[in-house]
């Protein structure tokens, strides 16, 4: 590897990283307007025009809230906590493939930061050390309501970890690959994965809105039960993290269904327009983009359509409807792969 | 039984149908709804920009009104008191002396009048009680406040100011009725 390449990573990973964390900052704007919005509200419009500068204003408020640890909390602990929140959430983008490859000077530079060949459970790995973060910070808070958050978080997270994994699994049959960049190329054309997988799809995006821990499946911060769940003692910017870590979460688990599902950064029908390779790649890009922001509308909206579950029914649904829902699935398409790819 | 409205379903725990259990089309019509409701119209008022109208009969902030030379019209008779539910209302009666002819329209008046903004409910019968339409209320709002002093609003607060331009329009509570019904209630006691 020359120094080129490295100074390419270099900056591709800062711009990942500022686009990751501006579009999880406009998603809490976003998430605030599209409720209002089904609430036959406004929403924030008052900071900038339309409320634009709203993110500013919240971050500038966390920053400057008094910080406060409880005495009977543990402090190394109670730190930790948000930070692994924080940190996992922000390393999962390193191995989606953001776009196809840029060719500069003559060089060919891919649009991904690390095309692992397993990226697929470099994913998983990353969304399990996130429960770490809530698990932490709900037990060094020493506080009976963070605790239940906590446990709610640790085995609903674990319960759809499962199902999650097992819809991958049929998705890997009939890609043939555990490496990003392999499953967004094999979509190229409109031979997207949900046409393939629709049963795997549903699975998927399910658990997905577990693993983010959003509305139906928000047991761990049901306000209206343990008044904040595992961020109850989290004050400041702490507590931002928390807030901030789960929109993150929300942009990066997007990112993922729209790689693993919606065909990446591909584009239907751009084969035909004859572009030049770097425009082509610019606006795979853009789509991607687009896909992903339909992605989180879609979050958003079935939060504020839905009605949180009761945990009883959390665990059923997962138990007893989504893994054996995950595991016909493997052997129907098992089953359906040994039968017309005998080679 | 009679139902109270049209709206109302009997419910029942029979078991869920297959298309029930398995939650999607519910959900999608769930959806569907909400995305009605994204686009629909919203009812919030932008509240410093817009105002919303006051209803006709609204009833505020009281004001003590002068004649059309300037004089107090309030003799201090105290009926507004007597008939006050919450016993919001105060009131310190004088004499006037020779030379305020200008300031007072009857020969008693009221030195203090005070009334408490806390305990009034704003049901408008010191209107209805008092004798020489001195008092009525008005559209404006009683503002907010850090104390409880400041609710106890004395005659600087109360008497409309001299200036004709400045005056309160009270036109509004001075309908045909009202007239109607006052004139009626004070040759009652002839009949």
């Amino acid at each position: 590897m020359d120094w080129t390449i490295l100074l390419y990573k270099t900056i591709f990973l800062f711009i990942i990283l500022l686009v990751t964390l501006l579009v999880a900052m406009y998603s809490t704007y976003g998430e605030r307007k599209v409720a209002a919005f089904m609430q036959d509200r406004r929403g924030p419009n008052r900071a900038g025009p339309f409320g634009l500068l709203q993110p500013l204003a919240d971050g500038v408020k966390m920053f400057m809230k008094e910080e406060i640890i409880p005495l009977t909390a543990n402090r190394t602990l109670f730190i930790l906590g948000p930070s692994i929140a924080m940190t996992t959430a922000l390393l999962t983008g390193v191995v989606i493939p953001w776009g196809g490859t840029l060719i500069i000077g003559g060089r060919e530079f891919s649009m991904q930061i690390a095309d692992l060949n397993i990226g697929i459970l470099y994913v998983f790995a990353m969304v399990s050390i996130g429960v770490y973060g809530i698990m932490i910070g709900g037990w060094a808070s020493n506080n009976k309501y963070a605790l239940l958050g906590a446990i709610r978080a640790a085995s609903q997270m674990i319960s759809y970890e499962l199902a999650m994994g097992m819809s991958i699994v049929a998705l890997v049959i009939t890609t043939g690959s555990l490496s990003l960049h392999d499953i967004v190329t094999q979509q190229h054309g409109m031979h997207w994965n949900i046409f393939y997988q629709p049963l795997g799809f549903l699975i998927f995006i399910t658990c997905a809105f577990a693993e983010t821990n959003r509305a139906p499946f928000d047991l761990p911060e049901c306000e209206t039960e343990l008044i904040g769940g595992y961020h109850t003692e989290y004050s400041s910017m702490k507590l931002g993290f928390y807030l901030f870590a789960e929109y993150i979460n929300m942009f990066i688990s997007s990112a993922v269904i729209t790689t693993l599902y919606f065909g990446g950064y591909n584009m239907p029908f751009i084969d035909q327009l004859g572009l030049s390779p770097n425009t082509v790649t610019l606006l795979g890009t853009a789509f991607f983009f687009v896909k992903i922001l339909s992605m989180i509308f879609l979050f958003m909206w079935i939060r504020w359509t839905l009605p949180r579950f009761r945990y009883d029914q959390l665990m059923n649904l997962g138990w007893k409807g989504l893994i054996p829902l995950a595991i016909f699935n493997i052997l129907a398409t098992g089953v359906y792969y040994y039968f017309t790819e005998l080679t | 039984m009679q139902m109270l409205t049209d709206r109302s379903k009997v419910v029942s725990d029979k078991k869920m149908t297959f298309m029930e259990r398995i939650y999607i089309p519910a959900i999608v019509k769930g959806m569907f709804i909400t995305l009605k409701h994204f686009f629909g119209k919203k009812t919030t008022i932008s509240y410093p920009e817009q105002k919303r109208e006051f209803s006709k009969v609204y009833r505020g902030q009281h004001v003590l009104k002068r004649d059309d030379i300037g004089r107090e019209r309030c003799t201090a008779c105290g009926l507004c008191a007597v008939a006050c539910p919450a016993e919001a209302i105060t009131m310190i009666a004088a004499e006037r002396k020779p030379g305020e002819e200008n300031l007072y329209r009857e020969e008693k008046y009221a030195a203090v009048y005070e009334i408490n903004m806390l305990r009034c409910i704003f049901c408008g019968d010191c209107e209805d009680a008092c004798p020489k339409e001195a008092i009525f209320l008005t559209d404006r709002i009683v503002a907010s406040q850090y104390k409880r002093k400041p609710f106890i609003y004395g005659k600087d607060m109360l008497v409309e100011p001299l200036d004709p331009s400045k005056r309160i329009d009270i036109s509004a509570r001075q309908t045909e009725n009202v007239n109607k019904f006052k004139l009626e209630k004070r040759f009652a006691h002839n009949k």
